[in-house]
């Protein structure tokens, strides 16, 4: 079984090295036009280095960190007791499926000016759109892997003596794994792309702000070091959960 | 293990089935897809709601619960748990049934001796082959000790070499347990090889009930003379019985000769009735018309009309005047073409009469 082979830097890091290699060429060489709004990679380095030595990149970060961290986790409990809940009862799946049907098509950013208004500009204005963004895929995800669970697994399970509880926590939660994993994943990444934008839009503190703050003073490196930031959360987020579910369901899948 | 009884099982496909089952007998269920098999399973397993009674030993467990009754059941696609690896997956049902830790490795010890799969023991589902998946599943209903076993074509999906083996090896296994079970099929070379007796299910009703010799030789209906492999089945008038034959007359109006043919009697038999005499097609045997045909058979004038390899076999259509007969041919003594005349001959006592309703 190749047992995590992936998460090893390979072959596959040479094309980045590439990448960085031919941005440093050309920014020092000047072959961009208007290449005072380009700077080398070298140099955004160095900016990453001031800003985090000065503790600027630190603070932000780990203000934006935190939102993530309570937003998505209270999202992603919630969708998952819900769709649980829905998944395993058809009573609560067909009471609750109108209201959340006519709620998910809506983007977790358009809630903003609400929040806005109903929060003001505080910590939980953005703990509250990552919530939004985390609930509903985990939600539908969950229900969907609950749903999918083969009928006659559970037949035999009761035959063989397993409660209605028994059966729930034995065999349709652990086959639902890989569909809440699939959920969780896909919003790991999306809850740090959604907190830059709340926070470009409306919040004064964090990456996103940091970003915004740049950008008016004309700072295209410091822009560069919080995408990066933003690249590098994203990827090990949903690194991360592909990693648990390996480690969950590998073994069986 | 206990005798059951089912009084009067009906739901939206099982009509009014009423069946004893005997402790430690293997009951066959044979019937179509959609014959009500698989429903009558589920009702004795109590998954689903059913008007009637089921009694266990004389007791009716109809307000059991399914998880407290007691049953193995084998499912046709086994629904062996895929998250969990063979040992789990046996002592699955004596987990749920808090049985002590000792206990559970006993028992788990005891099954994957009793199928000889204990090199499997830490695998997954999907790391199985058919025959492996279908002695785990088979390990895992018997672990929890059932009191009874259930099966719904468990053998549908193995290669028929398995097949063979592992029905072998259920069978004694079965006897040595002496568990008392259900066997759903649809294949009645399965079905008479393996029950002690078999119900044939037809339209959700039982059409016969019988050992496997007595549904092969005396099918009481059409349906199922013709599920046990009866493919010849001729309309008749009893014109004379003597004491041990009967002379029948063939109603069909296109056979001139012979019209009249002469069979071994049974007590069924009056004169003048009119019955229906079922014909194996291995019991036909072909001559050719310029051969003199012992005077003990029944010879019917035909021609060949279809042939097709069986294997082993020729299966071979010859119309008779019309009606078609079916006979099947080992290949080293069929020699003939088609559309060629042959006598399609059989002995007095290879017909049996249909003696159940009509």
């Amino acid at each position: 079984m190749n047992k995590l082979n992936w998460l090893k830097p390979r072959w596959s890091m040479l094309p980045v090295f590439i990448f960085l290699l031919i941005w440093e060429m050309a920014a020092r060489l000047g072959l961009i036009p208007g290449h005072f709004f380009f700077p080398p990679f070298t140099a955004v380095l160095q900016e990453f280095y001031h800003l985090t030595a000065n503790g600027v990149l630190p603070y932000n970060f780990l203000r934006s960190l935190t939102r993530v961290l309570i937003g998505f986790t209270t999202g992603s409990i919630a969708g998952l007791l819900m769709g649980i809940l829905m998944g395993y009862r058809e009573t609560i799946n067909k009471t609750f499926h109108p209201i959340f049907s006519l709620l998910y098509p809506i983007p977790a950013l358009g809630w903003l000016p609400i929040f806005m208004l109903w929060f003001g500009i505080s910590e939980i204005l953005p703990i509250m759109i990552i919530f939004i963004c985390s609930f509903f895929p985990i939600l539908y995800n969950t229900i969907t892997g609950i749903k999918t669970v083969d009928k006659n697994l559970i037949k035999v399970a009761k035959t063989l003596g397993a409660s209605e509880r028994k059966t729930f926590t034995t065999i349709l939660l652990p086959l639902a794994l890989p569909n809440i994993f699939t959920g969780l994943r896909l919003e790991a990444g999306m809850a740090w792309r959604v907190i830059i934008a709340a926070e470009m839009v409306a919040i004064p503190t964090g990456i996103g702000a940091l970003l915004m703050r740049a950008e008016s003073l004309i700072r295209i490196d410091i822009v560069i070091v919080c995408l990066m930031v933003l690249s590098v959360m994203c990827l090990s987020f949903e690194r991360f959960f592909i990693y648990m579910e390996h480690k969950l369901t590998g073994n069986w899948r | 293990m206990p005798a059951i009884e089912l009084k009067n099982i009906s739901n939206f496909i099982c009509r009014n089935i009423s069946l004893k089952i005997a402790d430690a007998e293997l009951m066959v269920l044979l019937g179509p897809t959609g014959a009500g098999k698989t429903t009558l399973l589920n009702i004795v397993s109590g998954l689903i709601d059913h008007e009637g009674s089921i009694l266990f030993d004389g007791v009716s467990i109809d307000g059991i619960p399914v998880n407290l009754r007691g049953i193995g059941y084998l499912l046709q696609d086994l629904a062996l748990f895929p998250h969990l690896d063979v040992a789990s997956n046996i002592t699955y049902g004596l987990k749920m049934q808090k049985r002590r830790v000792d206990e559970i490795k006993a028992r788990l010890d005891e099954m994957l001796e009793l199928m000889n799969i204990a090199d499997l023991v830490r695998r997954y589902p999907k790391d199985l082959s058919g025959g492996e998946r279908q002695r785990v599943a088979l390990a895992r209903a018997l672990a929890p000790f059932p009191r009874v076993l259930l099966m719904d074509e468990p053998m549908s999906n193995l290669d028929p070499l398995i097949k063979e083996i592992i029905t072998d090896e259920f069978k004694s296994i079965q006897r040595k347990a002496g568990i008392t079970t259900i066997y759903v099929t649809h294949d009645q070379d399965e079905a008479l090889s393996l029950g002690d007796r078999i119900s044939v299910l037809n339209n959700g009703e039982i059409e016969q009930i019988g050992a496997p010799d007595e549904l092969f030789y005396h099918p009481e209906t059409e349906f199922v003379a013709r599920f046990v492999g009866f493919k010849n089945i001729l309309k008749v008038s009893i014109i004379e019985i003597k004491q041990h034959e009967a002379v029948v007359y063939i109603n069909n109006e296109c056979i001139d000769q012979p019209s009249k043919i002469r069979v071994k009697n049974y007590p069924v038999f009056e004169k003048g009735k009119e019955i229906s005499l079922c014909i194996h097609p291995e019991s036909i045997v072909l001559k050719r018309v310029n051969i003199l045909v012992d005077s003990n058979l029944n010879r019917m004038m035909g021609k060949i009309v279809d042939r097709r390899n069986n294997g082993k076999n020729i299966r071979t259509t010859i119309d008779i005047g019309g009606s078609e007969v079916h006979a099947l041919v080992p290949k080293a003594l069929f020699d003939f073409k088609i559309h060629e005349d042959v006598w399609a001959c059989f002995a007095p006592d290879a017909a049996y009469p249909l003696c159940g309703r009509r």
